[in-house]
């Protein structure tokens, strides 16, 4: 029972180092992020459309080359470990893909014949067994192109989970879902972390992620702007002080005379963060202003927020 | 004694190990298939044998060798009815000396209807096939989902290949078979007279058939490798094969142009009909050698082209 020596970075499924995807046009799709996915974990990668998240994965996955930085799965380096290590690795690209033409067995042992590591011999079982899994069993000899948008996200995952997997990369597994299918989904990343598979599920829905997910990255821009544990996540929300007032400009005045970082003045309300800064002594100073305060509260933003926080409020670019 | 077994367990432990160098942080336990080289070779044919099925067992791709293999039919049943006079003789080349030697012997339909077919319907069909090869993979979104398996891109690559070389195989075989009943069907049958005059025996003249319907395989097998290439670079189907199409149009109208002679043995449709040269004896060596280069390279060249684009680009689809 010896020689199983973990490689060195093998507690972590994803790691990556300063991975970059230009695109021919120029556009940097992906700028310099590092990834770390621990093992074990349920991995939320969030992000609005188009902050560079399929490209990530897509270079994770070998089917799109770095323009640099270096990235590895299971602690096999991408894309040159590519047929070695992929097949430990499950995964739902961009949507499901399979042949209209074909039905949902006949889908499934399209892509188990195509892997090398595959027995034939067990094929039946594992078929049938990743089926059942996804409720698809029924309609295993269906035509593929006769699956609801709910059967065929759910084949996709069938794929991946033809054979034990120790990483399982879904991308935007519920979209286009109803919420009925999006929580058949959630139950079933549930079920593979379970049986302690890594699971990184990506997503512009942070309440997708916020209960399935252990550790969260944010992406905005081609940039990871946060990485770390949901709790750690949590713990960067700035708590911010709201003060209901008629006077909102002397309000402010007296926010930057405590210089409270980003004021956001309203209609009667005014908002900064707290900062170091205590409550109290900001509705001292509000009084001795003058200012009349109706009322004063020290609000967490709720995930969300930190995730508009760190994503932006839209097409700001 | 305890030595020995020592020994024995360790050659034992090597005899699992040897075959494949396992890669960092491969899990030493995969026990869904085989690591051993024979594994792998009983895992690539059941890939192929996957690959030949979708192609063979699709409806468009078995409408498409239906309508290829009506077409000797029809040729036969058109000199049958335009031409009862039961002699001709001449030694003339190309299709017209077919068509004398038809009304004496039914063996000839197979020169004809392979020399009529080998200038449009034969390379339409081997081109939709080719051009649909990755292509079409491209467009359902199943390329990036075979890549992710991972069935290995140059292995696909091989797979897809074989199978559009078998395809053309059984369109060529198609045409030849059902022209030689059509031929015995409809006119006396005999021994040959070849196109040198020589008369050989009818076991002799098959064997003839054979050599030249294989030749028309070489000859649509380099098509295959054309098309291949092209459905590399696209992922519109309809595109690539249209452009394969235009290709070989273009090859066979520069072909008929005198001032373009000194390129014409270049072009890769110029050496297509060439195989009256096995209609001889002595059969025309120096053509038929010809021929073959020109065909294997053409093979080799374009199937390298069509790595090099699919092993370096980025899978977009």
């Amino acid at each position: 029972m010896t020689g199983t020596a973990e490689p060195s970075g093998a507690e972590l499924a994803i790691a990556s180092s300063a991975l970059t995807k230009r695109f021919r046009g120029g556009q940097l799709a992906v700028d310099h992020i590092d990834l770390a996915v621990p093992k074990g974990s349920v991995y939320g990668f969030l992000g609005p459309n188009g902050s560079g998240k399929t490209t990530t994965i897509r270079m994770l996955l070998g089917l799109a080359y770095p323009t640099s930085g270096s990235a590895e799965l299971l602690g096999v380096p991408m894309p040159s470990g590519a047929t070695s290590v992929l097949s430990r690795v499950g995964s739902l690209v961009e949507g499901p893909a399979f042949y209209p033409y074909l039905s949902g067995w006949e889908n499934l042992a399209r892509y188990d014949a195509a892997d090398r590591t595959a027995s034939r011999q067990t094929v039946r079982e594992r078929l049938g067994a990743a089926l059942e899994r996804v409720g698809l069993t029924a309609a295993a000899k269906k035509k593929y192109r006769h699956y609801s948008l709910g059967m065929k996200q759910r084949l996709a995952i069938a794929a991946g989970l033809l054979r034990p997997r120790e990483l399982i990369i879904l991308d935007e597994p519920t979209n286009g879902l109803d919420p009925q299918g999006t929580r058949e989904v959630r139950a079933l990343v549930r079920q593979i972390a379970a049986d302690g598979i890594t699971v990184f599920v990506s997503s512009h829905l942070l309440a997708e992620v916020e209960q399935v997910c252990s550790h969260v990255g944010v992406m905005r821009a081609g940039k990871l702007v946060f990485q770390g544990s949901l709790a750690e996540l949590r713990r960067t929300a700035a708590a911010r002080v709201v003060v209901h007032t008629a006077d909102v400009a002397a309000a402010a005045e007296v926010f930057a005379k405590l210089g409270l970082a980003g004021p956001v003045p309203g209609e009667d309300v005014i908002a900064a963060e707290l900062g170091d800064a205590e409550p109290e002594r900001i509705c001292a100073e509000l009084v001795h202003a003058g200012v009349g305060v109706r009322g004063l509260s020290v609000e967490s933003p709720s995930l969300e927020d930190l995730f508009v926080g760190l994503t932006g409020e839209g097409f700001d670019v | 004694m305890a030595r020995t077994a020592i020994v024995s367990g360790a050659r034992l432990l090597g005899r699992g190990a040897t075959p494949r160098l396992p890669g960092p942080g491969e899990s030493p336990g995969e026990l869904v298939g085989g690591t051993e080289p024979a594994a792998y070779v009983r895992a690539d044919l059941r890939f192929l044998r996957n690959e030949l099925r979708l192609v063979f067992f699709r409806r468009r791709n078995q409408l498409l060798l239906g309508v290829v293999a009506l077409f000797p039919l029809l040729i036969g049943i058109g000199l049958k009815a335009a031409a009862p006079h039961p002699q001709g003789g001449g030694n003339g080349t190309g299709a017209s000396a077919f068509f004398n030697q038809l009304a004496g012997n039914g063996v000839f339909l197979t020169f004809t209807a392979l020399t009529l077919l080998l200038i449009l319907v034969l390379p339409v069909a081997v081109a939709v096939i080719s051009g649909d090869s990755v292509a079409g993979e491209a467009g359902y979104g199943t390329l990036r989902y075979l890549l992710a398996v991972p069935a290995g891109r140059t292995r696909l690559l091989i797979v897809k290949y074989l199978t559009i070389v078998a395809f053309a195989v059984a369109a060529t075989f198609a045409v030849s078979v059902v022209a030689l009943l059509t031929g015995v069907a409809l006119f006396p049958v005999g021994p040959v007279t070849l196109l040198s005059g020589t008369t050989v025996s009818l076991a002799a003249g098959l064997v003839r058939v054979l050599l030249v319907t294989l030749y028309v395989c070489a000859a649509m097998a380099a098509v295959g490798a054309i098309g291949l290439a092209v459905s590399t670079f696209t992922e519109h189907a309809i595109g690539a094969i249209a452009t394969v199409m235009i290709l070989i149009v273009a090859s066979e109208v520069v072909d008929q142009i005198p001032q373009f002679a000194t390129i014409a043995p270049y072009l890769p449709t110029h050496w297509w009909d060439m195989f009256d040269s096995l209609l001889r004896v002595p059969a025309d060596t120096t053509t038929l050698w010809h021929a073959l280069v020109s065909f294997g390279v053409y093979a080799g060249l374009f199937w390298l082209i069509a790595w090099a684009r699919f092993t370096s680009g980025d899978v977009t689809s």
